[in-house]
Formats: structure tokens, C-alpha cells, sequence
């Protein structure tokens, strides 16, 4: 089988996914390395020792051969999973486990290992002892550096994959849960209790993250978003239901979950509630709500709110942006004024991309008599324009100018048509196109 | 007599809810229509818009915006369709909900993609009482759009205040619990100068009404600026009046009674 570097590292980040379940804080040492923060995590699992033999454990039944060390500061703990034997170094212990171990460990390139070598530089304890001003004139900035990290000296934090969040809760089950009822309950429990946490410190969650650790080591995250924060259990525990109801492929507990998670990555201040004096504040929160739960089932891509461009280009003119990230924006013409008294000159409905027609007009440059669009036959009775559009040229260049017509059939139904190119100037036979219907 | 006392409260309980039924109503702005309606038709319920053929399908989209206009009150709208309709019928399009006399900036478009979908839509538009009215675009007759599901689409509506104007395209028209039943087709408008397509017109007909009112066709016209419709003109005679010698007295006399 030939080595698929990608498949190796999506397969890492699955495992790192996984790996959340013992800290918030995980970091991928590429190509086959994770790096777990665990400070204030080893009790939750009985110890240091219990927790590193919890992690070989899952591992090692998921298939995969695995070292693991626990030490002071990431680098040393990376040394020595990967070059030494000593499962957990004592505190302060750092530079006595690390010294044996060869100077490849301190993640050097090819040739700084080579040069190493040659200077009779074999193992980090021979490093350890000489000052640092040669070895950085030597061999650069970086090695002392490093250097410094193995042995403990310096202790630089790992950057996590999803940086940690500001409400975290979980709960542990020694019995997996599978039934449906029973993971709704705890969420609902975890909801509340996040909720309670976000109150104390006068706080909303803008977003709320469920993560369902399964006991082969699958974990399925799902998400839910607010327009505004919120610390309100029943809200949110709703739009969770919606999401759940609306996955198209439903929560799957195979053996059972036997951690459900939720965090609150996005908090943000919130007063206690204060209903305003009129009642437009109440209803705007309202309509909020109604675009969070719409978002939760349907997702925010079908939830839309128009945004208007400052363009003359039709198409672009107004654009369906998703409603929970574009807020009700002023604009009401969306870019085109009309006077009073005149009927709609823009189309209640738009194609996009326009539709070809046939037409038979009179004039090269007049309206069409008659115009087939979708093997029907329409004869025109009324007609408007044209109303010329010149392309945007600073945004694509060559594009034809379009003379857009306003016309009404013998049955009254109402057109947008429009012939592109300037007939002798840009094109010799001008094609026709429909762009929207009027009402 | 608690009995008594207790049926007075009854009676007038009753009495008030039928006077909130009377004053709840909103008309379409035109005088014609709207007496012979009783002064128009009920907020807070459901109303169903049909295309007559299916090229009116755009005519019965814009029909029904009228009425969510009307009845909206200028609170937001939610309007939603099927995402396939874009193709179809073209997506709907900010400036020209603008030139109809909307506000998009306050309309909601939810775009699910299938019927069921659109359905749920409503009825979580139903359930929130800041929404002025929904618009509901349903292609053809689905499965799950039977009596149960209208009737529960109603009473949603009658609870929360929310009008439901729900426009079905492809589709004959079928028994639902809905408050007021049109058949919309497009009307030649009547001519701008220079030949110019005027306001939307449209050929309505009341199909069905919940009290019983008859059957009835209307012509009317949309006023973009007032909100409002107009009855229209009749249509001008097909042929043209020759330019040599005057029209006829009777006939212009006819026309102006008419009109």
C-alpha cells in the first residue's frame, strides 16, 4: 500500500478529537504525535498513572501501537515518549530523565543532527552542560531553546487545536448511555448547569457545543447558535432538540456514550433581562429567536436575510446572505430608487443565470413583438425601455451591455427582458434573455 | 344565581371573541372588494392563494405579498419556499420586493428543500407573535400538506396573530382549513403612456370563504405606494377607436359608469 500522507493526517485529527475526552487542550505534533495538556485533569481520572494507562488502553483497542510520557513542559514529554522509557517523570525530575537520550529528540533538522554528530555531540546530556552563547553562535537561536524546554527548564504552553472554552461542563457515566431519553436528560442537566455558570459571571453564550464521546472512541460534535447571547436553558435546550430532530444522520451511540460534553465557546456580556419601555426590543428578540431555531433545523445556509450591494448589476444588487450573521440592515431600496407612482421597474423574482429566449422583434434595437421562453409563445402588447446597464468592466471586462426591457403579454403576465450587446456596435445578432418576472 | 351569573359570563365571553373576530380584519384597500367581503378578511389565520395556471404562478407569488403587506402592519415578514422554486421561478430578488412596496431588509427567506420542510418553516413562523405574516410557497399538492396539517397551520395562526398566506403553484385547488380561498391569474394592466406595462393587475376570484360568502372574480390593481389595491379599470376595448370620427356617446358613457 503506498503512504497517503493527507489520509495520515486527517486520521490524526480524528484522534485528536478523540483525545478531548481526557483535556480541552490537545495539540498535533505531526506526523504521529498528540500532545495533551492534562494540568488539573489527572484527578478526574484517579492520578497520573491511571490516566496515561486509560490513554494506552483506548488506544491499544483501537488498533494502534502507542508510547506515552508524562513530564513537566510538552517538550520533554515528546522526548521522552519518543526516544525514552520512563513512563511519568517526577516534578523536577525533566533534566535527569532527559539527559540519556540521543539529539535527535530535540526535533532537529537533518543536517544540525549531522553537525552535531560530527562535533562529538551525541546525547542531550552532552548539550546540557555547555553554555548557551557558543551552541547559539554555533547552531542558531533555536537549539538552546529547545534545549532549554527538554530539560524543563523553560516551559512553553502548547497551542491547542480548538482553543479552550470559557464554560466548559461535562458529565462522566461508569455505565454507557445509549437511549435517547437518557442523553436528552443529560444534556438538559448539562444545559442548566452551563447556564447557572454563564449567570454567575453575567455572561452569554453565543454558541453551544454538545461533544458525545463514544466508548470506541468516536466523538460527534453539535452545535448550536444564538443571534444574540443567551442564557436561557429552555432556548437553548430547543435549539439542541431542533438540531438533533434535523441531522441527516442521526446521533449514533453504537456501545453507548460515556462522556457528554457541552461547551460555551463564544460568551459574551449579558445584563439581566430588562424588558424596554415599548415593545420593539422584545419583538427584535423575538425574531431572533425565530432565525436561531430556523437555523438549528434547517442550517444558517437556508435561513436568509437580503443585503444589498452598492452596484447597478442586477444580480448582484441584492444577494440572500445567511440571516444569523447579517443582522436586518437598512437599505430599503436595495440600491435601485424608484419615484412614486411608478409600477415596480425591477422584477419580483430574478433568474440567475439568465434564461435564453427567441425573439422576433421589429426594430434591431426596439422591444420584441413576440418572444418563446420554455416552448411558449408570448406576444407582447406592452413595453417599457430600454433601460441600458453597462457591465461592471472593472470587475470582469467584455462584458455586453444589456438593454433591459420592461414587457407585458396578451395575458397579462409581465417580463424583464433584456437583449445583450449594442446591436451593430458590440454584436451583430444580439441574443435575448429573460431575466425576472414581475408580479 | 351562580348559574346564571356564570352562563352571563359565558355569553359574553363569547360575545367578545366574536367582536375580536370582527375587528380583526384587514381589507385590500378598495372599496368595491372590500364590502362585498364585510370588510376584509381575518388577521391571524390561514388564507390560500392559487396560481390559476401555471404561468400565473409569478402573479399568484405577487398577490400573495400584497395581502402579507396589508396584513403585516409593517412588521417583518417570513417568507418561506422551496429551494428548487429559484430555478423555476427565479429567485426572489431584493430591489423588486423594494419597487413592490416591500421592505426586504425586514423579510426573512427560509429556503428548506423540500415541501415538509417549508411546512415546519410556517409553522415556527406561526408560533412567533412579532412576525407581522408569513408567506408559505408550496409546489404541487405534497403528502404531507393534507387537512391535518392546514388545520394546524390555522390554529397556530389564530393563537399567536400571525396571518399565514400560503401560495400553491401546480396545484388544483383542494379541501384545507384555510380562512379564504383565491385563484389568482395575471390581468393586462392598464397602459402607462408610450405603451408602458403599468401597475400589477391581477384577475382574482374568491373561491372559497369560511362564513359562507359567494363565490366572487375581481379585477384589481396594485398600488405600490399606499399599500393598497385598486379596482381596476375594465380593459380597454380591443380595437382601436379610429382617430377620423368620434366614439360613440353610449358606449363612453357606459365605460365611465363602469369604471
Amino acid at each position: 500500500m503506498d503512504h497517503e500522507p493527507g489520509e495520515d493526517a486527517a486520521l490524526l485529527g480524528r484522534l485528536a478529537e478523540a483525545a478531548d475526552r481526557w483535556t480541552p487542550l490537545v495539540a498535533l505534533d505531526p506526523p504521529h504525535g498528540l500532545v495533551l495538556d492534562v494540568t488539573g485533569c489527572a484527578h478526574l481520572f484517579g492520578g497520573e498513572a491511571a490516566l496515561r494507562d486509560d490513554v494506552l488502553k483506548r488506544f491499544r483497542a483501537g488498533g494502534f501501537s502507542v508510547r506515552a510520557s508524562l513530564a513537566g513542559t510538552p517538550d520533554a514529554a515528546r522526548a521522552l515518549a519518543r526516544f525514552g522509557r520512563v513512563a511519568i517523570v517526577p516534578p523536577g525530575g525533566e533534566a535527569t530523565a532527559v539527559r540519556p537520550l540521543p539529539v535527535a529528540a530535540l526535533r532537529l533538522a537533518e543536517s544540525e543532527r549531522a553537525a552535531l554528530s560530527l562535533a562529538g555531540l551525541k546525547r542531550i546530556g552532552d548539550l546540557a552542560d555547555m553554555a548557551s552563547a557558543p551552541l547559539a553562535a554555533r547552531f542558531g537561536e533555536e537549539l538552546p531553546a529547545r534545549l532549554r524546554r527538554a530539560l524543563g527548564r523553560d516551559d512553553v504552553r502548547i497551542t491547542p487545536l480548538r482553543p479552550p472554552p470559557a464554560v466548559r461542563v461535562e458529565k462522566r457515566f461508569a455505565e454507557p448511555i445509549a437511549h435517547q431519553q437518557a442523553i436528552e436528560g443529560a444534556l438538559g442537566e448539562l444545559v442548566s448547569r452551563a447556564v447557572a455558570r454563564l449567570e454567575e459571571t453575567g455572561r452569554g453564550g453565543r454558541r453551544f457545543e454538545a461533544g458525545f464521546f463514544r466508548t470506541d472512541g468516536a466523538v460527534r460534535r453539535i452545535a448550536v447558535e444564538t443571534g444574540r447571547p443567551s442564557r436561557d436553558a429552555r432556548a437553548v435546550l430547543r435549539l439542541f432538540h431542533e438540531r438533533l430532530d434535523a441531522l441527516a444522520d442521526p446521533l449514533d451511540p453504537g456501545f453507548g456514550f460515556d462522556v457528554v460534553r457541552l461547551a460555551v465557546p463564544t460568551v459574551e456580556p449579558l445584563g439581566q433581562a430588562q424588558p424596554g419601555l415599548d415593545g420593539k426590543a422584545i419583538e427584535e428578540d423575538e425574531v431572533s429567536d425565530l432565525v436561531d431555531r430556523l437555523a438549528a433545523r434547517f442550517g444558517p445556509e437556508r435561513v436568509l436575510r437580503f443585503a444589498s450591494a452598492d452596484t447597478h448589476d442586477p444580480a448582484r444588487a441584492s444577494r440572500l446572505a445567511p440571516a444569523p450573521a447579517a443582522p436586518a440592515a437598512p437599505g430599503r431600496d436595495m440600491g435601485h430608487r424608484q419615484e412614486a407612482g411608478e409600477p415596480p421597474l425591477r422584477p419580483l423574482q430574478l433568474f440567475e443565470p439568465p434564461q435564453p429566449i427567441e425573439t422576433l422583434a421589429e426594430a434591431p434595437d426596439g422591444p420584441p413583438l413576440r418572444f418563446r421562453w420554455r416552448r411558449a409563445l408570448h406576444r407582447v402588447v406592452h413595453a417599457e425601455g430600454p433601460e441600458r446597464i453597462a457591465g461592471e468592466w472593472w470587475r470582469a471586462p467584455g462584458q455586453p451591455t444589456r438593454d433591459y426591457y420592461r414587457v407585458e403579454d396578451d395575458e397579462g403576465r409581465r417580463f424583464w427582458l433584456y437583449r445583450a450587446g449594442l446591436y451593430d456596435r458590440e454584436t451583430a445578432r444580439p441574443n435575448w434573455y429573460l431575466h425576472g418576472l414581475f408580479a | 344565581m351562580p348559574d346564571l351569573s356564570a352562563l352571563r359570563r359565558a355569553i359574553s365571553a363569547l360575545e367578545r371573541s366574536s367582536a375580536c373576530e370582527a375587528g380583526d380584519l384587514f381589507g385590500f384597500g378598495a372599496p368595491e372588494i372590500d364590502g362585498a367581503l364585510g370588510g376584509g378578511i381575518r388577521r391571524g389565520a390561514l388564507h390560500e392563494v392559487y396560481a390559476r395556471k401555471e404561468p400565473d404562478s409569478a402573479a399568484a407569488a405577487g398577490f400573495g405579498l400584497c395581502l402579507a403587506l396589508r396584513a403585516a402592519r409593517g412588521r417583518p415578514l417570513v417568507w418561506a419556499r422551496q429551494e428548487f422554486l429559484d430555478v423555476e421561478t427565479g429567485a426572489l430578488h431584493g430591489a423588486g420586493i423594494a419597487a413592490f412596496g416591500g421592505d426586504p431588509a425586514s423579510i426573512l427567506v427560509v429556503r428548506p428543500q423540500d415541501a415538509a420542510g417549508v411546512l415546519r418553516a410556517a409553522s415556527e413562523a406561526a408560533r412567533c407573535p412579532a412576525v407581522g405574516a408569513a408567506l408559505v410557497e408550496v409546489w404541487g399538492a405534497p403528502k404531507t400538506l393534507d387537512l391535518k396539517a392546514s388545520r394546524r397551520l390555522g390554529l397556530a395562526a389564530e393563537k399567536s396573530g400571525v396571518t399565514l398566506v400560503m401560495i400553491r403553484r401546480a396545484a388544483a385547488p383542494e379541501p384545507s382549513a384555510a380562512q379564504s380561498r383565491w385563484s389568482v391569474a395575471a390581468a393586462v394592466s392598464t397602459a402607462l403612456e408610450a405603451n408602458a406595462p403599468g401597475r400589477p393587475a391581477f384577475d382574482i376570484e374568491l373561491l372559497r370563504h369560511r362564513s359562507g360568502l359567494p363565490p366572487r372574480a375581481f379585477r384589481l390593481e396594485w398600488d405600490r405606494d399606499s399599500l393598497s389595491f385598486a379596482a381596476a379599470p375594465l380593459p380597454r376595448s380591443v380595437a382601436p377607436v379610429p382617430a377620423d370620427r368620434p366614439a360613440r356617446t353610449a358606449e363612453s358613457a357606459l365605460r365611465r359608469r363602469a369604471g
